[in-house]
């Protein structure tokens, strides 16, 4: 059996600023290698709060409580801060949700994307350009000699996100999390992206965590999937079945509310009250069984 | 574009020098006190006192004067010095490049001292910075009247570290070329006089740069720790970048343009404090002759310096303005 | 009358409201910084006031036998002669604590001098724009093209030497910094809803401007008066280090400190006492003011 490239066991975390209420809760998932894993739920879930505490850079007032994050066989979250700079940064790679604020303004594109290169893979700066240039390339942009040499504000949004999705892949990470990175395009663009990184992914053998509330992203291009709610999995498992046969009443309900084109005359249906209180109910009592053991 | 906008503003810079020259030279001739008299001595002749208020041009009508004064400058003359007897252009040439040599370091320590500062403060983030803002508040109150009054008192006179006065050693004639002695003993390679240069200017440039370092702390700072905020710093931080890099690589790029913006017009109060802390430190600029032009009433040569001043002020805030332009990756690329 | 009933109506809705100052009050005093440079500047009032009541000797008085005495604790040093005298053998506690008076009266009136002349310019360029704007505007970079020092000079020198000069020159000098500061607040007040709501009742603009805008720009002038009198401290002792400020007879710090300047090989307190005492003013001033601001700053949201 192939090892996991990723495996997050346990992880629970509270939030310090609302006294110590939490966020994620005892939550485990495991990435294969070439595997594209959707991290899916509706905003407050705590998707992004994972993909936070495995690129190390959760805010202040998150504060993980239990729990591994396990990377090549070493544990992310008891390493020292410059071995684990070291680790990450050549190894796992960020697609960000906004390209708007995400690209330095006073930096050419050409230096954001050698960055890596230069800084973990030691290459001169010129061998660094030829292969940015060829990323560039890669992710479909016409006249990359142009963009190299231009500022983020002349690029167009969609230009942007495929520099960020050129950047991520430079250093050929085990790992790349793409942080909802169609949400702030527009539709026509979505597409278009999301096709680029499952090219991308494909091309490079490179692992993939999505974390997204669209199931549609999910269906498109996720192999396996994570549910989660109020930061506890609900389900997960590979995509086909969560969208076939799903076992757990939220990911019935979700399933059902999700309008489909080869269902002509559906009704849209939005998650039943009942599920959700059902959902919550399992939530206090995971804490309640936490509380009493801790 | 930028052209455009660099014409209007030297237009209005010239309109402002010319607001100058006339509120100088209106100030000065309403003033009581006869500079001829003052200067010719006890004992003198009513005739004497008129012949030389006729040579110096003072017996004309005001509007004469002024018309006189601006055609002479556009032929580069701005009259002979009442007290010195000398040519105004000559002396301003000669004590210019001290004080521009003077404030260049002065400019040169204040960046590199507040921008080191601010730059350390954001890197400390929390853990000393309590002590730096502290030290920066009573930085920001002293003017640079009492630093060098305080250096006179520490660095000259209980530690004697460095020499009170002038600008290079009185036992020495180096012959310079130019009146450029820091720049032209450092191209020239003759290190021994740079040195002594130097020390003469420490304490000077010192307290011309404090008050500005201490702006430039606060302002930066703050443009510090706002990019750090930001984004693409966190994408950085996320390529493995260390914190130092973040800070001087990735956020100082955008904090430079908005702090130069509002620290740019303390680079003229620089140059104003000159009259005073040259005169402290005997230092021969063009500051420490106007504190006696104007009590010797030296209509001549005021009038040059005001004008030589003016001149400077604009230009700077005219620099300042192309700078943080062309800082701004957007404005650059129209 | 109704029209004022209503205008104060509206003032009172669409305008900054007053609890908000009593809030302003309360963070003030919490500042511990406040606290001491308000209280040391206090403290400077109450040695200008009865300065002849302890000032240990009289600050005229010459001794050439007891010249240049060190401080106390000090060999050498005399004890009714705290700081020791000068070469004259004046005592030099007693011309420090005379030397309040100028300090502060000048301090004071300079200040308000200088905020009057400046307020009024930038609440009129604010306010009514257009080519009264102009000519301000232009008359403040004019202005700002002159080094300060050397202007005060000249004002100075043109008018002789006095405490009046000196309070005329700074306010002269310094009317820009008010000016640009109130100009700004003027223009964005006069866009506020308070402001529409008066001139749709048929006010006046000078009565708006007077009554409804400048008591709203006062506490932004509050804190730059206070920084203001800390600046009219160091003008006032550039102009005397100088001697074109008060006669000589008269004791200031910056007379004091170029007096100590010829000696202060022999007699280096001479120097470092009233540099002492200008540093400690200075420092009182900008941290009151700065602390003014700080607690004010929330309200005007600028």
């Amino acid at each position: 059996m192939s090892e996991a490239l990723l495996s997050v066991a346990h992880l629970s975390a509270v939030s310090t600023r609302d006294g110590n209420a939490p966020v994620l809760r005892d939550v485990s998932l495991r990435v294969a290698r070439g595997e594209v894993h959707g991290l899916v739920g509706e905003s407050g879930a705590g998707k992004s709060t994972i993909a936070k505490a495995i690129l190390g850079i959760l805010p202040g007032g998150i504060r993980i409580t239990q729990g591994t994050i396990m990377l090549g066989g070493r544990d992310l979250l008891t390493l020292e801060a410059h071995e684990r700079r070291r680790l990450l940064g050549a190894e796992v790679a960020l697609i960000p949700q906004d390209p708007l604020t995400a690209l330095n303004p006073a930096r050419r594109i050409g230096a954001q994307l050698t960055d890596g290169l230069r800084l973990w893979r030691g290459v001169s700066a010129r061998a660094a350009e030829t292969r940015a240039l060829a990323l560039l390339n890669d992710v479909q942009m016409r006249e990359p000699a142009r963009v190299m040499r231009a500022y983020p504000h002349e690029l167009s949004g969609g230009m942007r996100q495929r520099v960020l999705i050129a950047a991520a892949f430079a250093l050929d990470p085990k790992l790349v999390i793409a942080d909802e990175p169609t949400t702030a395009l527009d539709t026509t663009v979505q597409k278009q992206i999301l096709r680029l990184i499952r090219a991308m992914q494909e091309r490079h053998g490179t692992s993939v965590i999505f974390v997204t509330h669209n199931l549609g992203v999910v269906a498109q291009i996720c192999d396996r999937a994570t549910l989660l709610y109020m930061g506890k999995v609900m389900e997960q498992g590979a995509t086909r079945e969560l969208i076939e046969a799903p076992h757990h009443p939220y990911t019935q309900a979700l399933m059902a509310a999700c309008p489909r084109y080869d269902r002509p005359g559906q009704e849209l249906e939005p998650i039943p009250d009942a599920v959700l209180a059902a959902c919550r109910a399992e939530v206090i009592a995971f804490d309640r069984a936490g509380a009493s053991h801790g | 574009m930028l052209a455009s906008s660099l014409l209007k503003r030297a237009v209005m810079a010239a309109v402002t020098l010319f607001g100058v020259a006339v509120v100088v030279f209106l100030l000065l001739r309403v003033a009581p006190g006869d500079p001829i008299a003052m200067m010719i001595g006890p004992g003198a002749s009513a005739a004497d006192i008129a012949n030389l208020r006729a040579r110096y041009g003072l017996d004309q009508p005001f509007l004469t004067q002024f018309v006189i004064w601006l055609g002479g400058i556009l032929h580069g003359d701005l009259g002979i010095s009442i007290s010195l007897h000398r040519n105004v252009v000559e002396l301003l040439g000669e004590r210019l490049p001290a004080t521009l040599e003077l404030a260049f370091v002065a400019c040169v320590v204040a960046v590199i001292l507040g921008g080191g500062i601010a730059i350390l403060a954001t890197w400390l983030r929390g853990r000393g910075e309590g002590a730096i803002d502290a030290a920066n508040g009573i930085m920001l109150a002293v003017p640079d009247f009492v630093w060098a009054l305080a250096f006179v008192l520490v660095l000259g006179v209980f530690w004697q570290a460095f020499p009170l006065s002038g600008r290079i050693d009185p036992g020495i004639n180096p012959h310079f070329a130019t009146g450029f002695y820091l720049f032209e003993s450092i191209l020239t390679g003759r290190f021994g006089l740079t040195r002594d240069i130097l020390a003469h200017m420490v304490m000077p440039a010192l307290a011309l740069a404090l008050p500005l370092a201490a702006i430039i702390i606060r302002i930066l700072k703050e443009a510090l720790s706002e990019a750090m905020l930001q984004d693409y710093v966190l994408l950085a931080r996320v390529k493995g970048m260390s914190e130092l890099r973040l800070i001087a690589g990735e956020a100082l790029r955008n904090a430079v343009g908005p702090t130069l913006a509002l620290t740019g017009v303390q680079f003229t109060f620089l140059i104003g404090g000159t009259v005073i802390v040259e005169r402290i430190f005997a230092y021969p600029g063009i500051g420490s002759m106007a504190i006696d032009a104007v009590i010797n009433r030296d209509l001549p040569l005021i009038q040059g310096l005001v004008l030589v001043f003016g001149a400077l002020f604009i230009l700077i805030n005219l620099g300042i303005d192309l700078a943080v332009a062309a800082l701004n990756p957007r404005l650059r690329h129209g | 009358m109704a029209e004022v009933a209503l205008n104060h109506d509206a003032a009172v809705a669409a305008g900054p409201p007053k609890h908000r100052r009593r809030g302003a009050a309360r963070a003030l005093l919490a500042q511990p910084k406040v606290v001491f440079a308000g209280g040391f500047i206090l403290f400077l009032i109450l040695l200008a006031l009865i300065a002849p009541l302890i000032a240990p000797h009289d600050p005229l008085d010459q001794d050439l036998l007891s010249g240049t005495l060190p401080p106390a604790g000090f060999t050498g040093a005399q004890a009714s002669y705290w700081l020791g005298t000068d070469d004259l053998g004046r005592d030099v506690l007693s011309r420090l604590i005379y030397g309040t008076r100028v300090a502060l009266t000048v301090a004071f009136v300079a200040a308000a001098a200088a905020a009057l002349l400046g307020t009024v310019l930038g609440l009129f360029a604010g306010f009514y724009g257009g080519a009264v704007d102009a000519i301000v505007s232009r008359l403040v970079e004019i202005w700002m093209a002159f080094p300060p020092v050397l202007l005060s000079i000249l004002i100075v020198a043109i008018m002789g030497s006095g405490v009046t000069s000196v309070i005329v020159a700074i306010a002269i000098i310094d009317w820009t910094r008010f000016a640009r500061v109130v100009r700004a607040e003027t223009m964005a007040q006069a866009k506020a809803d308070y402001v529409v709501a008066a001139r749709v009742l048929g006010f006046g603009r000078l009565a708006i401007l007077f009554r409804e805008i400048l008591p709203n720009v006062a506490p932004v002038l509050l804190a730059l008066v206070t920084l203001e009198m800390g600046i009219a401290v160091i003008v006032e002792a550039i102009l005397s280090f100088v001697g074109l400020s008060v006669s000589s007879d008269t004791p200031t710090w910056g007379g004091m400190i170029a007096q100590g300047r010829q000696i202060i090989y022999q007699a280096w307190w001479v120097f470092a006492a009233p540099l002492a005492a200008l540093f400690a003013t200075v420092l009182a001033f900008n941290q009151l003011g700065d602390g003014l601001r700080r607690a004010l700053d929330p309200v005007m949201q600028r």
